[in-house]
């Protein structure tokens, strides 16, 4: 059991060994061990996100009483490796008008936020790549800046539906960045740290969830608005805008994003479990299991809600984000205060 | 060489190379994503000088908010008749902006050298954020406290402008 629980560890462990013994010197080691790392969250997110592609069809079609993909192997389970080989040897086609630089560029920038965010969440007791002092606050800093790849890309292919769904994209991601940060603030209040290591040990005892109710609920909902997911996926709206910001981009780029998608979708739901539901704390199973277990959980939930709602209208999703999520987290985050206030000052109840 | 002195070269470069390019470009979009560029350079400066907090603060508010607002007012304005390629024509006047820039250079430099420095000896906390906050909330919470008023006013008078305009129309 211990071993199983540890078994990452050690490997990352066995390799700073090995890495030492081979005769590096101490900033050597270090740097192999951030490629060792960076090479460990690629592989997590890839291997994520391909199953979670076909995880959401085949969720759909439960959801939707249809058998969804079950041609390819055992019930299907093989259909995203085959859609993977055909979107790799499909052509990549660049519009006459577009602006090249910036239009293949996008779909490579598109990675840079999620595997920076991946590089801090912790998968397991001592399973976070850098355990930072600033943690959720670098994670919020370093999401901020995945609205930029979605614009270039809009503006970029130079296509109004491409432009449109970026200026949607960006301004809802804007606004649900703000009761998302404020869904956090209590957490950190309660746990009175930002390292996420520090965090998942404040929940030895309760889970966040149960602490937080309101604050989960609307990171849920800031999370499902940040990766544009339906019922929020305005910036794609296929009834509307053909398919958005992708419009332009075809073969393995127009996978990129798609690929992009799901793994920002594992690095909101990682959070999710992180904060809230205990990361890595949980009975009988080791711990990293525990914790992509819960990510599971969340994902589902992801892709039930896209399932379910139908697609909000723009003037309500901003109006919804500014005037009941901002309102709602502030008074969340000040009666979390005042909470914390009196049980530090000896009135604890519980 | 120390690895940091290599890494602020790197870093400097970077940075350099594209403030050079925001004004050089001649389109403006290219030019603002320069710009972006180079807020994220500076964010990487201050982690080299181990100041963690600052440069979250950098990267959250300039290469996520303040590039974003400056990308949507490109978006929203349209100069040079549609030919992208001569929206940013600023990079011509060279000797205006060498004046201004040689006078901000000086101001900036002779508050620099007038100003005198506290060195300490101690060793920055690792953990400094429980500091950052009780120095801002005690010691300095009166500016602190300007500086929301300033934008809450700031933000009121965006949006009364902007409705203006609209009501006009």
């Amino acid at each position: 059991m211990e071993f199983l629980n540890n078994i990452f560890v050690n490997i990352a462990q066995w390799i700073r060994e090995l890495l030492a013994a081979l005769g590096f010197s101490p900033v050597w080691v270090e740097m192999g061990m951030a490629v060792v790392y960076l090479v460990a969250i690629l592989g997590v997110c890839v291997l994520v996100a391909l199953f979670y592609v076909l995880w959401e069809r085949k969720l759909a079609g439960y959801i939707q009483r249809r058998p969804g993909p079950n041609r390819l192997g055992p019930n299907g389970w093989l259909q995203t490796i085959a859609d993977a080989m055909k979107l790799l040897t499909k052509e990549d086609v660049v519009p006459q008008g577009a602006d090249r630089i910036v239009h293949l560029l996008a779909a490579l920038f598109i990675f840079v936020p999620t595997v920076l965010a991946l590089a801090v969440i912790p998968f397991g007791e001592g399973m976070a790549a850098l355990d930072l002092n600033l943690g959720i606050f670098y994670l919020i800093a370093v999401t901020s800046l995945s609205t930029i790849p979605i614009f270039m890309a809009g503006w970029s292919s130079n296509n109004k539906y491409s432009l449109v769904g970026s200026m949607r994209a960006v301004a809802q991601m804007v606004s649900y960045e703000i009761p998302l940060v404020f869904s956090l603030l209590g957490v950190i209040l309660i746990a009175g740290t930002m390292k996420l290591q520090g965090v998942v040990e404040a929940q030895s005892s309760v889970w966040f969830i149960v602490l937080q109710p309101v604050a989960f609920v609307i990171f849920l909902i800031c999370a499902i608005a940040e990766t544009n997911r339906a019922p929020f996926d305005l910036p794609e709206g296929e009834s509307e805008l053909t398919a958005g910001v992708y419009t332009e981009y075809s073969g393995m780029r127009w996978a990129l994003f798609y690929l992009a998608e799901y793994c920002n979708m594992f690095v909101m739901s990682s959070v999710a479990a992180t904060m809230f539901l205990g990361g890595w704390h949980g009975p009988l199973l080791p711990g990293w299991l525990w914790f992509l277990l819960k990510t599971f959980l969340i994902m589902s939930c992801f892709i039930w809600f896209r399932w379910t709602f139908p697609r909000i209208r723009v003037d309500h999703l901003m109006n919804f984000s500014w005037k009941v999520l901002v309102p709602l987290s502030l008074a969340n985050v000040f009666v979390t205060g005042i909470g914390v206030y009196i049980y530090n000052n000896g009135l604890g109840w519980w | 060489m120390d690895l940091q002195v290599i890494a602020f070269w790197i870093i400097a470069f970077v940075t350099l190379g594209s403030a050079l390019a925001v004004v050089y470009l001649t389109n403006i979009v290219h030019s603002a994503l320069a710009l972006i560029m180079t807020f994220l350079g500076i964010a990487s400066l201050y982690l080299t000088l181990h100041a963690d907090f600052l440069a979250a603060v950098q990267v959250l508010v300039y290469a996520g908010a303040v590039s974003i607002l400056i990308v949507f007012g490109i978006m929203l304005i349209t100069r040079g008749e549609g030919r992208m390629c001569e929206t940013n024509t600023f990079g011509k006047y060279k000797y205006t902006a060498f004046v201004v820039i040689a006078a901000l250079f000086g101001v900036i430099s002779y508050f620099i050298i007038i100003t005198p420095w506290q060195v300490t000896n101690g060793i920055v906390a690792e953990e400094n954020m429980g500091t950052i906050g009780e120095v801002l909330f005690n010691n300095f919470v009166i500016p602190f406290e300007l500086a929301a008023i300033l934008l809450t006013v700031a933000m009121i008078g965006a949006i009364v402008i902007a409705r203006e305009v609209k009501n006009l129309k």
